[in-house]
């Protein structure tokens, strides 16, 4: 039992705008309308109360991310260690934190809860283990469906019954909270050394495949699926200038269905090459508007050096031949793809001002917040503890205006970010890092602090650094516990899995059997993940009313 | 300090001509040899190589740490700078953190600390450390310094002197591998023997040292220079396999040679040795010639007891070009005295 008393309270979802407020966690580390009045008091006057932070889209675990952590030890080398403790385990922060330093810091800047957006069923066992070495955070997992080729094949023969069946199916399989579309049909295309740039365009190796179909169909399945997180969609043609008449045509696709558009920001680029690329966030922004089903993130980059990890290979093949640098990349059997490049932006270089202005941009022009959350794709746009200097930079437009000049003046001419004056306020802040987040992934009790809601709480100080406030809050409190209390790692509890088991009929697993006999290299019954396997797993059953735990 | 040489970044075929065969009167004349004196220039005399040292160390205060208790299983003592020394008091010096294997100890648990302090000056001077006793097991001496002066008195453990940019060290003793690595600046005189990757880039980098001189008096092992972009690397002894594997730049002088592979996957940079090498087919034999910057480069190291010959008097260099396997501009420089 805890009064946290005396703070002003943000929580956006329950209408509260800074008043001063106070905040009962009860006995079971919920949040509660009442305490009695002995129970214990956290004064929290003149500070900030928020709800524990949100990510909607992160790569914190599993095997892409563990092949770019080989692949960089000259970053190992710079980051910051964290050192064993009685309570906390050693660690390496830097561009992709090992798995405990993720908890820390996450918790650290007051996050409690992490999406890990891009999951191969066949690695999802290790995804799992790995999620489950990450303290404090609640996670949940989306498993990458878009280039599964026996997804694709049914899709090839128009059995979209059996099709949504198979996906059901995976979804328990993987113990996953959602469906992740990466360069549909591209990935596999990629097997063939060709890309899908085209959305009406064949997928190489099928007749009417195409990613448009792969979409409409995925987002139907997730739609008739009750399943409490839409398509988490990742479009076709990343990266490229131009691409956003492509983001546009599959917004067109998609209309009327409930779709999370991923790291925007990579997929609204004008121009015709990388000496013209411009933003077209004001394209995407317009369309984006006027559609209220559509949720997004976005996907910000920062200027420093990182690695980029995706499934989308063919881009990945494409940066590297930029960079000259390194390159890795994975075939992950019949399900998907991988590269891995490290990579860093320059404030110097046109296309990476270009990027780093339209992740902004995108922020400041889509209205509504409740439909926007602040992502930096970690570790692809920038790691994830940077999140701080995006919140600065959307508080304060002088600071954007001088942020600016430091920028090619070509660059300058070729954005909207100039003009834009637009600044966050703190409830706006609490949206698009909590109750946004936790509202696209449909998770009830998360991103907010009325009765019922987990009691991940966390408290800034006020300051007039906004850097300072975001990056060091006073107190961060998980399940009602406190974690963090001026800077230092109080406590490490373990964090809890979300997965969604949607009813499947059984027989789709006699169809499944022998297939995997042909063109798997493990065996049917070794490759779902087992539920004893995720510790601290909660299952929800998804329907039509709001999904239930079991 | 004679400043370090700057060479043309690209040698064009333009700037190679072809020496002329050499007249029966002009092989008879008799030609200099190098001497142990500092030959008279038109620059004054020069400074000898513990004069150049003493020049970064001023009137700073001594840091004198002995080995009292030799680790068991290599210390990472990177705290042993002088960066990090300045301004401390002996106490706060003892107290630094070390780590012995996965233990955080500290320094005064291995040496004694013994501080002999400077003529009283306005504002801290960074220290001159020295090192005394058997410290092959302590790792990363002076690593990152930006000034000051780090002595060793016996042997230095791995990664010494790595990611420095300034000051000097000198060691009267063996080394270990990875002396200088990633440096951008500064030098290093190894009096004894050294390991491999000296100014080396360390693995998964793509640039090793970046500028600073590394002198090594003994021999030295594997990968010499590997990726390194800019700065000097002597050597006195033989070297082992591999000197200056996918250099980008700077250049490598080889006083007893090296083994196989020299200069393998070179992009650019120089290799310069005094004695055959058995090199790559990759590379391209390009002419016979004397190199202006040679002298200039002769002039540099001279203070440390360097003696490259140059001069058509003394010989010549056949100017070998490659790695062409990567394609590199690279060039090996192989004397050929006089006969």
């Amino acid at each position: 039992m805890l009064r946290i008393q005396g703070g002003q309270v943000y929580d956006p979802r329950n209408g509260c705008h800074g008043e001063v407020r106070d905040i009962c966690i009860g006995e079971d580390g919920r949040i509660v309308a009442e305490l009695p009045p002995d129970a214990p008091v956290l004064d929290a006057s003149g500070c900030l109360v928020f709800p524990g932070g949100v990510d909607v889209h992160t790569h914190i675990g599993g095997a892409a991310l563990n092949f770019a952590r080989g692949m960089i030890p000259e970053q190992h080398r710079r980051a910051v260690p964290i050192y064993r403790t009685t309570h906390r385990r050693a660690g390496l922060v830097g561009t992709t934190p090992t798995t405990f330093a993720t908890g820390y810091v996450y918790a650290g800047m007051g996050w409690t809860t992490a999406n890990e957006a891009a999951v191969p069923v066949l690695s999802a066992r290790h995804t799992h283990e790995e999620l489950a070495d990450t303290p404090i955070l609640d996670k949940t997992a989306c498993v990458l469906m878009a280039n599964n080729e026996i997804l694709l094949d049914l899709l090839e023969q128009g059995e979209d019954e059996r099709a949504r069946q198979v996906l059901a199916w995976y979804l328990h399989a993987a113990k996953a909270y959602g469906v992740k579309a990466v360069n549909p049909g591209g990935v596999a295309g990629w097997k063939w050394g060709k890309d899908c740039k085209g959305l009406h365009e064949p997928v190489p190796g099928y007749q009417r495949v195409t990613p448009a179909r792969i979409v409409a169909a995925l987002a139907r399945f997730c739609d008739e699926l009750h399943l409490p997180h839409p398509l988490h969609l990742h479009c076709n043609n990343l990266g490229a200038p131009g691409n956003f008449l492509t983001t546009l045509e599959t917004m067109r696709v998609l209309d009327g269905h409930r779709v999370h558009f991923a790291h925007l920001q990579y997929h609204a680029y004008g121009g015709d090459d990388w000496l013209s690329m411009r933003s077209a966030a004001a394209e995407i922004a317009d369309y984006f508007n006027s559609h209220p089903l559509f949720t997004a993130d976005a996907g910000a980059v920062l200027f420093g050096t990182t690695v980029t990890v995706t499934a989308d290979g063919p881009w990945q093949h494409l940066l590297y031949q930029l960079t000259g640098r390194k390159w890795g990349n994975l075939d992950v059997e019949n399900e998907t793809g991988c590269g891995v490049v490290p990579y860093t932006y320059k404030e110097k270089s046109i296309p990476n001002a270009v990027q780093w202005a339209v992740g902004l941009e995108l922020l400041l022009l889509i209205t509504d917040p409740w439909r926007i959350a602040l992502t930096t794709d970690h570790p692809n746009g920038a790691a994830f503890w940077r999140y701080p200097e995006i919140i600065h930079l959307l508080m304060n437009a002088d600071y954007r205006r001088e942020q600016l000049r430091a920028i090619p003046e070509k660059a300058r001419s070729r954005l909207l970010l100039p003009e834009l004056t637009r600044e966050y306020s703190l409830s706006e802040i609490a949206i698009i890092t909590s109750a946004g987040p936790a509202r696209m992934l449909g998770l009830p009790h998360k991103g907010h602090l009325g009765p019922g809601a987990d009691a991940d709480v966390v408290i800034y100080n006020r300051s007039d650094n906004i850097e300072q406030i975001f990056a060091h809050p006073r107190y961060v409190l998980k399940n009602g516990v406190i974690i963090i209390d001026d800077g230092e790692l109080r406590a490490s509890i373990e964090g809890r899995q979300f997965a969604v088991t949607p009813s499947y009929d059984p027989a789709i697993e006699d169809y499944l059997r022998p297939l995997f006999q042909q063109y798997y290299t493990i065996s049917f019954e070794n490759y779902p993940v087992a539920e004893e396997h995720v510790p601290r797993l909660q299952c929800l059953t998804p329907a039509a009313d709001g999904a239930r735990t079991t | 300090m004679v400043p370090a040489p700057r060479k043309c970044r690209r040698v064009t075929s333009l700037s190679i001509r072809p020496v002329r065969k050499l007249t029966a009167e002009e092989r008879t004349m008799t030609t200099p040899q190098p001497s142990d004196a500092a030959p008279a220039s038109a620059f004054g005399p020069l400074p000898s190589a513990s004069e150049v040292l003493r020049e970064t160390a001023g009137e700073a205060p001594r840091v004198i740490l002995t080995l009292e208790h030799p680790p068991a299983v290599p210390l990472e003592a990177e705290v042993i700078s002088p960066d990090r020394f300045l301004g401390l008091s002996p106490a706060d010096i003892a107290a630094l953190p070390v780590f012995h294997g996965k233990r955080q100890c500290r320094l005064e648990d291995f040496f004694t600390v013994e501080v002999v302090a400077a003529a009283e000056r306005s504002g801290p001077v960074a220290p001159w450390i020295e090192v005394h006793g058997d410290a092959s097991r302590v790792k990363w001496l002076g690593r990152g310094m930006s000034q000051g002066r780090l002595s060793v008195y016996g042997a230095a453990g791995m990664h010494l002197g790595a990611y420095m940019s300034g000051g000097a060290i000198e060691v009267f003793g063996r080394a270990g591998d990875w002396v200088g690595a990633e440096m951008s600046g500064g030098t290093i005189h190894i009096h004894g023997d050294a390991g491999g990757q000296a100014g080396a880039a360390y693995r998964g980098s793509s640039v090793g040292m970046r500028g600073g001189l590394i002198v090594i008096d003994g021999s030295a092992g594997i990968e010499i220079g590997m990726r390194m972009r800019r700065g000097t690397i002597v050597i006195r002894g033989p070297v082992r396999d591999f000197a200056g594997l996918q250099m980008t730049g700077g250049t490598i002088v080889l006083l007893s040679g090296a083994e196989l592979r020299t200069g393998a996957w070179m992009a650019r940079g120089t290799i310069v040795s005094l004695v055959p090498l058995s090199l790559l087919p990759t590379f391209g034999r390009c002419c016979l010639y004397q190199p202006t910057f040679l002298s200039l480069y002769a002039r540099y190291l001279q203070p440390f007891g360097i003696h490259l010959p140059h001069g058509h008097r003394q010989g010549f260099y056949h100017r070998w070009i490659g790695d062409r396997s990567v394609p590199g501009r690279g060039e090996i420089l192989v004397w050929e005295p006089q006969p």
